[in-house]
């Protein structure tokens, strides 16, 4: 499911040798409603966005903190899942244990579990009434449980078809020549995953610096300690402030976009020094 | 192997910390005190109309996006779609966004002052606070699920067999119908299985788009939200836990799904 | 150093690989573990090599116990069947790697390095990857990157078997040329009789789990144990009640002591040597070779009674049971 960003990569294929009356119309269509749907609202935004009070909005103590705890967390948030996801993954293809399956499946509810219901659930068990003593409600720590919650399996699931599709005989090859198991991973296994690994930490990264309904029951929203960009913005429309709202959000979705897009281009150079 | 034992147990640590934890904690925390609470929080008006409303908004963004997704999918599969970097960029946009931003750039569109807003209030229709708000939310956020899982489908399964029909006088509607769909059907099963789970799901656009109106605009996750604002518990995990049984299936059909999608 | 296996044995689930197997294998010589795909052969290697444990029986490797040493520490050097090469790095870098990962020093490295890419003529080749050779001189990177350790048992698991015909003849016997100039001792597994007879000073052949023979090859063609090992290392054909060797049966036009009547079902002349097929009274077909110039001599022709008999002196084997129940009533 986490794939690359791209949709389609291939050259021109070749063309059908019926020439189809209607075959304009469905692209066109498509394309309509692709405007329609996604293009005209994110155009509609930037335009509210681009007021002179841009700057102003966006470097305004609260959103520069704002913004901050969020790039901050979304960073940690990623670089966590690479170790996580990367242990996970490896256990899930390399071990075997009862039950199993079942955790293999149960890896991807973050996926479909609504983010308010994640935020509700995390905040029974890590907030005030914990069973367990644990009680991080209204800290930034909770906001970190949150993003690494909804980000679960973007990095494992990136990685673990790449671990399953790797040649068993190639690390044997190497315990054989004398390494050990963590040598034979830093040699053999992490450069075939590398590119996986960023793919799914890009991912969570863009994904956690969007996120929104499973921080804002558990955050407290304390401006200025656990508020984050999408809270932030959500408090800035309700008070009326959409073209504060609309700054902040362009500055969030261009963030997301450039690592979205520099993750591509390091992927690709990745995929081409291999032999 | 000792090193084994160790990498199991971290991993599986990490993952009772962050979600079988949680996991066990929806069922228990709705239950904590019975089963008819649960059953009274989810049968009051409010929580039927949440129901109902987050049902008829996926039941109507879901045939949206599939539509879209297949005639997407098979244009851009098929090259005929121009601009293959730019539609690109829009189908993976949802993926990019922050819910509240798509939700606010929404809310600039068809508000007060906006550029489809003032015309069409003019002309008597509302979007915002309203139904249509909540499709366009909900279809903005699930648009991608489709597209992205029948594209790499069509590409690997290449044109010989679409090729093939249309030499034997095949309509592009009948090869379609015939040929290519039965190719994709598990990928297509896939993401609308995604699609509807995003849809059922969504929080953030719908929270700003909606008015978040008691019994008219209120999705079952705004009732959520509510109801734990309100310090009213029950209601709330209830109500979640109506969600969580869904992802739970939704978890389901994707294991199978997704096996059967990779054949 | 010497090999030894005691009563291992080692199953996969249900199935048992190796029942009980205990075998010598002599230092400094070239091994053929050899069998039929499925024998087992292939796990008695990686027991030996340390990548699989056996669950019963103990390993010895030059007389100390290894069987519960993990592989990196037996000082083996293991090729595989499918190269099993480090794709991500170049042909010089994957026969550095067990150096690197013993942390040996960059000049010492180097020089092990080029020595070896020369021994197996991938000197120019040292900067490719991977994808980029051919089979054959994969397995030979795949050879020198086994012999950087400087192992003191080489082990190579079908090493020849992804290789087209012609060069695996050519690395059959470079691997022989090889074997004498580094003198570590050698085990390698084949499924094909002609490769292991033509490399081996030993032969060990495996069958389902268990050791059938063990010796030099000739000793096995010339002296079979039993009638798979005869059948296994060449033709035989059945007359009455043992296996002989095709071209060990005598064609005599009368009866005469210990002869089998057969009536001829099909004379075909193959090159230098011709083959008869003969029917026995009890129904079954005997294959009979002859030199050309013999057969031709005996005028045979499809049709004639004739009378086989083993030539005196020459191998023969009891014949197994036959599995379906034809034995002819009055026996």
């Amino acid at each position: 499911m986490a794939e690359a960003a791209t949709v389609a990569r291939r050259p021109a294929a070749v063309r059908l040798p019926v020439a189809r009356i209607g075959s304009a119309l469905g692209p066109g269509a498509a394309l309509l409603y692709l405007c329609l749907i996604v293009g005209l609202p994110v155009a509609a935004l930037a335009d509210r966005a681009a007021t002179s009070h841009f700057w102003a909005a966006v470097t305004s103590p609260q959103a520069r903190s704002a913004l901050q705890l969020t790039v901050e967390m979304s960073l940690a948030t990623a670089a966590i899942n690479v170790a996580a996801g990367v242990l996970i993954a490896w256990v899930l293809v390399r071990d075997d244990f009862p039950g199993k399956a079942l955790l293999n499946g149960v890896i991807d509810l973050p996926f479909a579990l609504p983010t308010i219901v994640a935020g509700l659930v995390l905040l029974s068990l890590y907030g005030p009434n914990s069973p367990v003593g644990v009680n991080v409600a209204q800290s930034r720590a909770a906001v970190l449980l949150a993003l690494l919650f909804v980000t679960l399996p973007f990095v494992v699931r990136s990685v673990q078809p790449v671990l399953l599709a790797l040649d068993a005989e190639v690390e044997e090859a190497g315990t054989c020549l004398g390494a050990s198991g963590w040598q034979n991973f830093r040699m053999l296994v992490w450069p075939a995953i590398r590119a996986a690994t960023l793919v799914g930490a890009g991912l969570a990264f863009a994904r956690a610096l969007g996120e929104f309904g499973s921080i804002v029951l558990i955050s407290g929203n304390i401006t200025f300690h656990t508020q984050v960009a999408s809270v932030l913005i959500s408090g800035q429309v309700e008070s009326g402030d959409t073209s504060g709202a609309a700054a902040v959000s362009i500055v969030l979705l261009v963030l997301a976009l450039v690592v979205l897009a520099s993750l591509d281009l390091a992927v690709r150079r990745l995929g081409r020094r291999r032999g | 192997m000792g090193s084994r034992l160790l990498l199991r147990t971290g991993a599986l640590g990490y993952l009772a910390v962050l979600l079988l934890g949680p996991v066990v904690m929806i069922a228990y925390r709705t239950f904590e005190h019975g089963v008819a609470p649960v059953w009274s929080a989810l049968s009051t008006p409010t929580a039927e109309h949440a129901i109902y409303l987050s049902v008829l908004v996926t039941l109507i963004s879901l045939p949206l996006n599939v539509v879209f997704g297949l005639v997407a999918g098979v244009a851009i599969a098929r090259r005929r779609m121009p601009a293959g970097r730019s539609v690109n960029l829009l189908v993976n946009l949802p993926f990019a966004m922050s819910p509240v931003v798509i939700g606010l750039a929404l809310f600039t569109l068809y508000g007060r002052g906006g550029w489809l807003g003032d015309w069409l209030s003019g002309h008597g229709i509302q979007v915002l606070f309203a139904l249509p708000s909540l499709v366009l939310a909900t279809t903005f956020v699930s648009l991608p699920f489709v597209v992205r899982e029948v594209v790499p489908v069509l590409e690997e399964i290449g044109t010989d067999q679409e090729q093939a029909a249309a030499t034997l006088g095949a309509s592009a509607w009948t090869t379609f119908w015939r040929i290519t769909l039965p190719a994709l059907r598990w990928a297509l099963a896939y993401g609308v299985v995604l699609t509807a789970a995003r849809a059922l799901g969504e929080f953030g656009a719908v929270s700003i788009v909606s008015g978040n109106i008691v019994g008219q605009t209120q999705t079952l996750p705004l009732l959520v939200e509510e109801r734990f604002r309100n310090f009213d518990a029950v209601g709330a995990y209830s109500a979640g836990f109506a969600l969580a049984l869904i992802s739970m299936f939704v978890v389901a059909a994707m294991t199978v799904l997704s096996r059967r999608k990779e054949h | 150093m010497s090999i030894d296996v005691m009563g291992v044995t080692k199953r996969f689930g249900e199935f048992a690989a190796l029942r009980d197997v205990s075998v010598s294998i002599d230092r400094g010589k070239l091994t053929a573990l050899l069998g039929p795909s499925g024998g087992g052969k292939s796990t008695l290697l990686r027991i030996i090599a340390g990548l699989e444990t056996p669950d019963s029986g103990r390993v010895y490797i030059d007389g100390r116990d290894m069987t519960e040493v993990p592989a990196r520490r037996r000082g083996i050097g293991f090729v595989f069947q499918h190269y099993a090469a480090f794709p991500h790095m170049t042909v010089w870098e994957n026969v550095a790697f067990g150096l690197r990962v013993s942390r040996a020093d960059k000049p010492t490295t180097k020089r092990r390095v080029d020595e070896l890419l020369d021994l197996v003529h991938l000197a120019g080749l040292s900067r490719r990857y991977p994808s980029e050779l051919s089979g054959g001189q994969r397995q030979r990177m795949a050879l020198a990157r086994a012999l950087a350790v400087e192992p003191r048992l080489l082990l190579l698991d079908e090493p020849f078997g992804a290789l087209d015909v012609k060069v695996r003849e050519e690395l059959r016997a470079w691997l022989r040329q090889l074997h004498e100039q580094v003198n570590a001792t050698t085990v390698f597994v084949t499924h094909d009789q002609e490769e292991a007879m033509e490399l081996a000073d030993q032969v060990v052949l495996i069958n389902a789990g268990q050791v059938e023979q063990v010796g030099p090859p000739e000793q096995l063609y010339d002296n079979p144990a039993n009638a798979f090992v005869m059948s296994f290392l060449g033709a035989t054909t059945r007359l009455g009640d043992v296996l002989v060797r095709p071209h060990d049966i005598e064609v005599l036009a009368d009866p005469s002591a210990g002869t089998h009547e057969a009536m001829i079902e099909r004379v075909l002349g193959l090159g230098f040597h011709s083959r008869i097929d003969a029917v026995l009274a009890d129904g079954s077909t005997v294959t009979v070779q002859l030199t050309r110039a013999h057969a031709q001599q005996l005028e045979l022709r499809v049709g004639d009674i004739v009378f086989l008999r083993q030539m005196p002196g020459t191998t023969v084997t009891p014949a197994p049971i036959p599995a379906s129940d034809d034995q002819v009533v009055g026996r």
